[in-house]
């Protein structure tokens, strides 16, 4: 099927690639040339709407509805991809360019077992040109994703598959038909980093052994340094530095890779992490110049003038900047947070057991958490962190234990709670785009914690202001709603509702698990100083290892319900106890291991 | 978070759901649509015939005019009915009553049906069960027999045609928009005021109800279109508070009979109850078609 396969004529070529938004004419991306040799992996970076997705569809000749390949060239494998008729194309999807959507559970067709649709894409191209041929390259395929072969496993439907398996029937899938070039979109986002680390071994495994070009798209830096040869940064729809791992890693250029860079939490770091705020323009509101410019520390009228050459920063590796130059950003060490009160104990959790339905998933967990201490509850999904935070904050109701708030004993339900202790315990969520109600202002979000108090209107007033300004939004923001809001400055007023009534306790659900890494360091950066300005106790809820470090004084690790290990946070990381804890952190990817 | 066109399919949906939050209203994108004008401009020429009409008409109410069922009446437009009585006149008044019911009928229904079906969806469990339940037992009495029932046993007043008409409303509207507010119960903006210990009732009409305002609105075009058909028909099974009034459902049962001769008489408020029907059920549509999305990216960008 696929013949030429050797490393001068193969791989995936893209050249000047310009999408547009159809009714606009606005680029979503523009200007974007990326050369994949085969056998190689490029990591594709940028924040959410920076335009990698885009990239990755029109390499299989595919545009969203609403937006349209207005130039440039894509060629896979020698051959030009956008010359191609629709029924070209669809013969070459699956076939020659194959692609691993984000979300294996969506994109499995959940009435047909998992055989059929495996079948279907080997029938769809006519792999082998007779049914034995395709049956022996299915038992093939699902042994090179490392999944049982035989006729039961094959029968079984996409539900009855975890979230790993299901990603690696997608990878089977996208192998199938033995591709020169596979996008992969996110493919381990919302899976275990144990998962994780599966599904990027076969990756990787796959890639190397049958010499084909990969095009990672991700947001997670410390994936891209562990699998990829080679860098691309986007930002705001163009390619803003291209290098190998170790170039972009060691040495970033452009200012924009210097804060991505600065802004990665990492497992083996002992640096703090360093956020920007504010946001890359959408499509038809990027500046002339470079686009980055308005948060560049470094920017000068010649920025915003023409949009900048590419620079040769070192040998294969180039920015697109005036101002490029080698170099991570001076970042501050990780050091120990003065704000922690030792035994002044704010939040007391006592042999917690919670159930669902009378399904015991919670099993006797108990911690305590100091005035100005933040604690990290950590487990990959499934270890029942969240639900313990929704007991702590009234949510679940199907628990007993004992949950103290200073002297006073917490009822279950938080409509059985004292009204100050209901104020008293703040619960921040998980997806700032569900926590807000679309329909009223930030003010008056803000402002209903203020008026169950019974403050009066004028006071709350001057305390939503003063709210906001304390999570670095401006009194103006009282006045917008959240659609017009990003999705930082949402979790940003979630944040600020929780402040209002100046809390004990703020319980912290995943609350970065949906930013982009940029924006989750400046949340990170005003939780500490938080704490420091008001005495704040944390229960910070995540599956983010990493991110422990740059925020946590101390770590109770979950899993299964239990609590396996806990202390401080350099003592769990550094010199964890328990053989869980370790495999979870070399598991996790890093950066500064993957330099090493 | 920018436009759809862009970044990965994450930010894709988040964009267009907080596109659909953003729409200026569902109004002005029903505005947009040709058949909800249609609507508007039937149901608004009906409704101003009904209010307006008594003002209008050349004799009164019950004023006899010449002999009955005669067509060619001098003096007059469209000749005489049954009893001899001006047709016009008896049209120009006739719909008011119609109107006023079927407006208050699903104005009731709407408030009681949506309140319940959103205080279901928020407490879940039992307390959804029982009110669901009560509800389907409404349900399984065909609407018309169950105000028929009713009105035969107590009288045709008009405060119990309002009542049975609203009542037979309730567990439809309670249906549709306690399916709208499932959905809404679940995001976690409701959990944190189920945190702050807000009031309930709040949390119901302050939290969930904007946000299911758009489904309140699809039914309840949809529901007066119903109401104004059932109150039509019960007037024409004689079913109205004042029987000697003129009523468009009385109308045309008084009247059938002399067909051939005055067809007028008939046809003038089966039309006018046609197109009234017609004029709401298509500014439903159009809101419906609003809400949903269909049609969306012809107007958009």
């Amino acid at each position: 099927m696929v013949g030429e396969r050797s490393g001068s004529t193969g791989g995936l070529v893209i050249e000047g690639l310009r999408v547009d938004v159809e009714a606009t004419g606005h680029a979503v991306v523009d200007e974007v040339s990326l050369r994949v040799p085969a056998g190689r992996v490029l990591g594709l970076v940028g924040e959410s709407g920076s335009g990698k997705t885009t990239v990755g569809l029109a390499v299989l000749g595919h545009a969203r509805r609403g937006v349209r390949i207005a130039r440039g060239e894509v060629r896979c494998a020698e051959v030009d991809v956008l010359a191609l008729d629709d029924a070209g194309r669809r013969a070459l999807r699956g076939g020659r360019v194959s692609y691993v959507p984000q979300d294996p559970a969506s994109a499995l067709n959940p009435a047909l077992r998992i055989g059929v649709q495996l079948r279907e894409v080997l029938e769809a191209h006519d792999f082998g040109g007779s049914s034995a041929a395709r049956e022996a390259r299915l038992a093939e395929m699902m042994a090179e994703v490392m999944l049982p072969g035989d006729a039961d496993y094959l029968a079984r439907y996409p539900h009855q598959l975890s979230g790993g398996q299901q990603q690696r029937v997608g990878l089977a899938m996208a192998f199938a038909c033995r591709p020169s070039v596979l996008v992969l979109d996110e493919p381990t986002t919302g899976l275990d980093v144990s998962t994780q680390a599966h599904v990027l071994e076969t990756v990787r495994d796959l890639t190397r052994r049958h010499g084909v070009a990969a095009l990672y798209i991700t947001h997670d830096l410390a994936v891209v340094a562990d699998l990829a040869d080679d860098v691309a940064v986007m930002y705001a729809g163009r390619i803003v530095e291209r290098g190998t791992v170790r170039g972009i890693f060691a040495a970033p250029s452009h200012p924009y890779t210097r804060q991505l860079v600065a802004a990665a939490p990492d497992i083996a770091g002992k640096e703090r992490i360093v956020g920007l705020v504010g946001r890359a323009p959408a499509p038809g509101r990027r500046p002339v110049g470079c686009a980055f410019a308005p948060r560049c520390s470094l920017a000068t009228d010649e920025c915003r003038a023409a949009f900048p050459p590419v620079v040769s920063v070192a040998a294969d590796h180039e920015a697109r900047c005036i101002h490029a130059r080698p170099g991570a950003l001076a970042r501050p060490p990780l050091g120990a947070s003065a704000a922690r009160e030792e035994g002044n104990v704010t939040l007391s959790v006592e042999g917690l057991s919670a159930s669902y339905t009378g399904v015991q998933v919670v099993h006797d967990v108990s911690f305590e958490v100091s005035r100005g201490e933040c604690l990290a509850i950590v487990g990959e999904s499934g270890s029942g962190k969240t639900t313990v935070s929704r007991c702590i904050g009234g949510l679940h109701k199907e628990w007993v234990g004992t949950v103290r708030l200073g002297w006073a004993t917490l009822e279950r339900d938080a409509r059985r709670r004292a009204l100050q202790q209901r104020l008293g315990i703040q619960y921040v969520f998980q997806n700032p785009y569900g926590s807000l109600n679309p329909r009223r202002t930030v003010g008056a979000t803000i402002r209903r914690p203020l008026v169950l108090a019974g403050v009066d209107d004028a006071t709350a007033d001057r305390t939503v202001a003063e709210t906001l300004e304390r999570v670095a939004l401006t009194a103006s923001y009282a006045n917008r709603y959240p659609d017009q809001l990003s999705g930082g400055e949402r979790q940003r007023v979630a944040i600020a509702r929780a402040l209002a009534h100046r809390p004990d306790v703020l319980v912290c659900d995943e609350i970065t698990s949906a930013l982009d890494v940029v924006v989750q360091a400046a949340i990170v950066e005003l939780l500490a100083a938080l704490r420091r300005d008001l005495g704040l106790s944390m229960l910070f809820v995540t599956h983010n290892l990493p991110l422990v470090r740059s925020i946590a004084d101390s770590v109770v690790v979950m899993s299964e319900g239990r609590i396996v290990e806990r202390g401080s946070a350099a003592r769990v990381i550094d010199a964890q106890q328990e053989e869980y804890t370790r495999r979870l952190i070399s598991d996790t990817p890093s950066i500064v291991r993957a330099l090493a | 978070m920018s436009a759809p066109a862009t970044g990965s399919p994450v930010a894709g949906a988040s964009g267009a759901a907080a596109m659909d939050e953003h729409r200026p209203s569902v109004w002005r994108a029903a505005l947009g649509m040709a058949r909800t004008r249609v609507g508007i401009a039937l149901a608004g020429l009906l409704g101003l015939v009904a209010l307006v009409g008594p003002w209008l008409a050349p004799f009164g109410e019950q004023e006899f005019v010449d002999m009955p069922s005669t067509r060619d009446v001098p003096g007059t437009l469209l000749g005489t009915d049954y009893f001899g009585q001006d047709v016009l006149s008896r049209f120009l008044y006739g719909g008011r009553s119609i109107l006023v019911l079927a407006l208050a009928a699903t104005a009731l229904g709407v408030a009681m049906g949506s309140s319940l079906g959103m205080y279901a969806a928020y407490r879940r469990g039992r307390v959804d069960e029982a009110i669901m339940r009560a509800l389907d037992v409404i349900l399984s009495f065909p609407q018309v027999l169950l105000s028929l029932v009713v009105i035969t046993m107590f009288g045709a007043s008009a405060w119990l045609i309002v009542g049975t008409v609203a009542l037979s409303t309730t567990p439809r509207v309670a249906r549709i928009v306690r399916g709208a507010a499932i959905s809404v119960v679940e995001r976690d903006f409701i959990a944190a005021a189920d945190a702050l210990g807000e009031p309930r009732p709040r949390i119901v009409f302050a939290e969930i109800l904007p946000n299911v305002a758009a489904s309140v609105l699809v039914e309840a075009n949809l529901r007066l279109t119903y109401a104004i058909g059932l109150i039509a028909s019960l007037a024409f099974l004689g079913f109205t508070p004042n029987p000697n009034a003129a009523n468009w459902g009385l109308m045309v049962q008084e009247n059938r009979s002399s067909l051939a001769e005055q067809p007028w008489g008939t046809l003038l408020p089966t039309l006018a109850i046609a197109l009234l029907t017609i004029g709401t059920g298509l500014i439903g549509d159009g809101l419906a078609r609003a809400t949903a999305g269909i049609d969306r990216g012809r107007a958009q960008d």
